[in-house]
């Protein structure tokens, strides 16, 4: 809602303009951005140890898992292509983890002006670029700040994910049956946690989420494993077409930042 | 093996890829508000995909497994009560495996 107001302010369009300070919601400290990033890191890489062992449990070597992580390093898609290794649809779940990192383009879109990198800085910075590090950047009242928390984000999310999955990839190896240990629904309540907040953001969100299950469970009997997923992305299509204002307070989406002409 | 190192190595090359690209292409390709809509909604659409088919699904085949289930809405309950990542996950997973150690699902 202030994100709305913001942007609607005027000339706060410019590329030296402070990073969305409406996007600061739940976050009204001022000035933490290292302190911030890497609380946030630590917490989310963490749940590398899932991955590696949802990995494992899947079929990928611990040494596939690792290097997932340390090349991938977004954990939608590394998800989506462990899940698929288990289920065999290993061509249409490749596309589906690539199409799953789709949205750290809309990322960058944000981040470029704010991180203002340019040559071999910025093949660095976007492998980077995802989840964590964007809300962490938005957050900040100005773009110094914005880049020190993208920094810090992103080194801690890094190492710690990356050191997670290692110990859950190799952990699980030394496990039983993946199933007696659950492993089995991590994927599923992984991926129910990463959207959660944005079904928590409005009723086209959550109408797009009900029509994409509904479109991948009727489809999987009749296309291979990954196809239906795929399938679903004519959910959003339908979203788009019906709702297409963006609708207030969705957080820190960072592609709602300020425009060059706002609407 | 071999395809599955491939698929990790396209689908790297390819998650790498559309990071770089946000950081390149210019933003009046989203300033197109239905574009930048479908991009918004295409993660919600194919995550709450991925929870459906992994849930109920076993291949090609529909199936029905209460502790899967049961994990799954342990995992809603958590987040309802708002819990860290993690600890979704953890309330997840444990509540499937205690459910099958029972013996009851």
């Amino acid at each position: 809602m202030a994100d709305e107001q913001h942007r609607q302010a005027g000339p706060a369009a410019a590329p030296t303009e402070p990073a969305g300070r409406g996007q600061a919601a739940g976050n009204q400290r001022r000035e933490s951005p290292a302190r911030d990033g890497m609380a946030l890191g630590l917490a989310v890489g963490t749940s590398g140890l899932a991955f590696g062992a949802a990995a494992v449990s899947s079929g990928l070597s611990p040494a596939q898992a690792c290097v997932l992580s340390l090349l991938t390093f977004t954990g939608a898609s590394q998800f989506a292509l462990a899940g698929a290794a288990a289920s065999g649809g290993l061509a249409a779940g490749v596309a589906g983890a690539v199409l799953l990192g789709s949205r750290n383009t809309l990322y960058g879109l944000r981040l470029a002006s704010l991180l203002q990198v340019r040559g071999p800085r910025r093949l660095l910075a976007a492998q980077g670029v995802i989840d964590e590090t964007t809300a962490i950047a938005l957050a900040q009242p100005t773009p110094a700040a914005a880049r020190t928390g993208f920094r810090a984000t992103f080194a801690t999310l890094y190492l710690t994910w990356n050191l997670a999955t290692l110990i859950g990839a190799v952990g699980a190896g030394k496990l039983g049956s993946p199933q007696s240990y659950g492993l089995d629904v991590v994927g599923p309540a992984a991926f129910l946690a990463l959207i959660w907040p944005r079904l928590r953001a409005g009723r086209t969100e959550r109408g797009v989420a009900l029509l994409g299950a509904a479109i991948a469970l009727a489809a999987t009997p009749f296309l291979p494993p990954g196809v239906p997923v795929i399938l679903a992305a004519t959910a959003a299509l339908a979203g788009a077409l019906m709702a297409p204002a963006p609708e207030p307070g969705t957080g820190p989406a960072p592609d709602r930042a300020p425009g060059p002409a706002p609407r | 093996m071999t395809g599955l190192w491939a698929a990790i190595l396209i689908t790297s090359a390819g998650c790498y890829g559309l990071k770089l690209a946000g950081l390149t292409v210019p933003r009046r390709v989203l300033g197109i508000p239905r574009v930048r809509r479908f991009a918004e909604l295409v993660p919600v659409a194919l995550l709450a995909a991925l929870v459906a088919v992994q849930a109920a699904g076993d291949g090609q085949a529909l199936t029905f497994d209460p502790a899967r289930l049961a994990g799954l809405g342990a995992a809603v309950i958590a987040l309802l009560l708002r819990a860290p990542f993690l600890l979704v996950i953890v309330a997840a997973a444990a509540t499937a495996a205690g459910l099958r150690a029972l013996g009851v699902a």
